[in-house]
């Protein structure tokens, strides 16, 4: 059923449209509230508006000081890891992926024994920007969800929060391939 | 000099890299599941408009190991497989310049959930 | 129509017990917890099982205190934070008591005892339960992300209480001890929609509600704060108890002397990095069963509002974009037998 034919039919039923379903509601919420000697009055619009006021605040510069520390650091070590596999003769594309392997090792196994969570609570996008943050965020779930199975859970659920880094990297990869084809056909 | 040079630029445009995360969690409502999301697509497209293989000759790891660096590969990667294989390296290349990273994630994911159990977090 | 209020006749809490975790152990009222688990499973292979097994062990001490056991109990209201209540049901399984099964998010401690004390309104009604808890795994797993994904909270996040109480509730005349507290009035609430869909931001979600029930009781009863040793809120935190009085200052309504959050009274500060407190139905079960209720029995206290605050969400309906609706029941605890709504017995 459209959804047009759908409001119409609820309104033959009703004898009401939405508007004076909506109406009613309000005014009977209104009558609900005449009958307490004293009702709560609450802006929801204003209230949101003016929440940030005399929150508290993430420590910024301490969270950055933190990030670029952590995260940084590991970049040096992954040169040093680059330029060291480089000096063993190493083809350049080989011995970069050797590093993010390695990063993804060594991150998968802090996750495991269940360090990486407070290295990433303490370096924020330090972690999380580097290779490190999408290894965690697929080996994570999977150690997560082995209580519901190697199929079902570790299997379908490895992906839940790294699958969408997965997906929009490769869909954007390949609508650039059909432009940079369709950039070579012209041209 | 050379060497500590390349160090030195790796450890400051990756730390810059991670900063500039670290502003968009604590300033913007933006979770970090749609950073990551946001670091890759970036990265493809600063490969699609051939910024990414300077910023790497300058950067080094700095970039190249941070989902930029991720991004700018699968650009790269789409760049030489539609040139080889014409309109189809447009869906192959993507992930073939990112299968290192994506598989050893899952086996390294997959053997740590064989091998290990949740413990529960500290306050 | 009626008030809001709904006083209760005669109705007293006569035992109840509490259960923790390991942080909740380590937090100040570690010491009166009836028993805490370093691991958190309790003997559970699960979180999820882990939550049931909890709230069995709470409903396990608060018998045995009054020496009881489940066939002594007539009915019970019980809840946990997981869909279909299915922590709840697995720990009540070796009760076989004739169970409800409730859900008001955090709001479940005072859901429960409010409907145990109409229960008690039927004469087939002897002795009733109320039980819930939370577990910070199952909570964790079901609401937010992987317990191993590496990522900072926000400041005004609250940490899901590993917690459980129970509560055994009857009429005076079938008390196995002397009276020590009652149940007075309690009072429904309405669920007000915050506006606010912010998942890690649960206090600012809660604290409408909070206020609503706290000004309607306080009116509708003729009532002020100073009428009340404390009024307590179940798991504000710092960011909701904040807004919780702006919300009432803003109304004419002053509470700062006599308020007290259970989300701040679980963890210390000092040691624990707790940002905006504890959350969770465990949080206000296990403050009500350890510090409130002996308070009473110790006569440290006469009367109180004990309100338990429960945003109620789910991960889809805050990743549609909906916000955060809060509710919060209301029920008032006196001394003895005491009762401003009825007059003493």
């Amino acid at each position: 059923m459209k959804k047009s034919t759908l409001i119409l039919h609820i309104e033959a039923k009703t004898g009401k449209t939405k508007e004076e379903r909506r109406e009613n509601g309000k005014k009977s919420a209104l009558e609900r509230s005449a009958l307490l000697k004293k009702s709560l009055r609450f802006d929801k619009a204003a209230y949101n508006r003016t929440l940030g006021e005399g929150a508290p605040r993430s420590p910024l510069l301490r969270n950055c000081l933190a990030a670029f520390l952590v995260g940084g650091g590991i970049c040096l070590f992954a040169e040093a890891l680059f330029r060291l596999f480089l000096s063993l003769a190493l083809p350049d594309k080989m011995a970069g992926q050797t590093v993010s392997v390695i990063l993804i090792f060594l991150t998968a196994l802090l996750t495991a024994l269940g360090i990486f969570d407070s290295i990433g609570r303490f370096a924020g996008a330090g972690t999380l920007v580097p290779v490190t943050g999408f290894a965690n965020a697929v080996v994570s779930p999977a150690i997560d969800t082995k209580s519901e199975g190697l199929v079902l859970g570790v299997g379908a659920k490895i992906f839940t929060v790294a699958g969408p880094v997965l997906l929009f990297g490769v869909f954007s990869g390949a609508v650039y391939g059909l432009l940079y084809y369709l950039f070579l056909l012209i041209f | 000099m050379d060497l500590l040079f390349g160090l030195l630029k790796a450890f400051l445009f990756g730390g810059a890299l991670c900063v500039l995360a670290q502003l968009l969690i604590d300033l913007t409502r933006l979770t970090p599941p749609r950073i990551l999301v946001l670091y890759v697509v970036l990265g493809v497209a600063l490969g699609a408009l051939g910024l990414y293989r300077p910023f790497r000759a300058l950067a080094g790891c700095g970039v190249s190991v941070t989902l930029l660096g991720f991004g700018g590969n699968v650009a790269e990667g789409v760049r030489e497989a539609v040139e080889a294989q014409g309109l189809l390296g447009a869906l192959t290349g993507g992930l073939t310049a990112a299968a290192g990273s994506s598989a050893a994630a899952l086996c390294f994911g997959y053997l740590a959930a064989l091998l290990s159990r949740g413990k529960p977090k500290r306050l | 129509m009626p008030s809001r209020i709904m006083p209760h006749r005669g109705i007293t809490v006569f035992s109840y017990a509490a259960v923790g975790g390991k942080e909740e152990h380590i937090g100040p009222l570690g010491a009166k917890l009836d028993f805490h688990d370093e691991s958190g499973l309790f003997g559970a292979k699960t979180w999820e099982l882990a939550e049931g097994e909890m709230e069995g062990l709470a409903l396990e001490f608060a018998l045995s205190k009054a020496d009881l056991k489940g066939s002594d109990i007539s009915l019970v209201f019980a809840g946990d934070l997981q869909n279909q209540c299915t922590a709840t049901t697995h720990g009540l399984l070796p009760f076989g008591i004739p169970t409800l099964g409730i859900y008001g998010a955090c709001s479940t401690c005072t859901e429960g005892l409010l409907l145990a004390a109409l229960a008690l309104g039927s004469p087939a009604v002897l002795r009733c339960a109320a039980l819930t808890g939370s577990h910070f795994c199952a909570a964790e797993r079901q609401f937010r992300l992987p317990l191993e994904y590496g990522g900072q909270r926000s400041p005004t996040a609250q940490w899901t209480a590993t917690a459980a109480g129970a509560f055994l509730l009857c009429r005076y005349e079938d008390a196995p001890s002397p009276v020590r507290v009652t149940l007075s009035a309690s009072m429904v609430g309405k669920p007000i929609d915050s506006g606010v869909s912010d998942a890690s931001n649960m206090g600012a979600a809660m604290a409408p509600a909070a206020a609503d029930s706290i000004l309607t009781f306080l009116s509708e009863s003729d009532t002020a704060p100073e009428d009340y040793d404390a009024i307590v809120t179940g798991d504000l935190g710092k960011e909701g108890t904040r807004l919780l009085y702006r919300l009432l200052e803003e109304n004419g309504l002053c509470i700062r002397k006599q308020h007290t959050d259970c989300g701040l009274l679980l963890y210390d500060e000092a040691i624990q990095d707790i940002h905006a407190g504890a959350s969770g139905c465990g949080c206000s079960a296990a403050a009500l069963a350890a510090h409130f209720l002996p308070a009473f029995a110790e006569g440290k206290l006469q009367k109180i509002l004990f309100l338990s605050t429960g945003a109620l969400m789910s991960p889809s309906i805050l990743e549609q974009g909906q916000s955060i609706v809060g509710i919060a029941p209301v029920i008032c605890l006196e001394g003895g037998k005491q009762n401003s709504f009825c007059g003493a017995d």
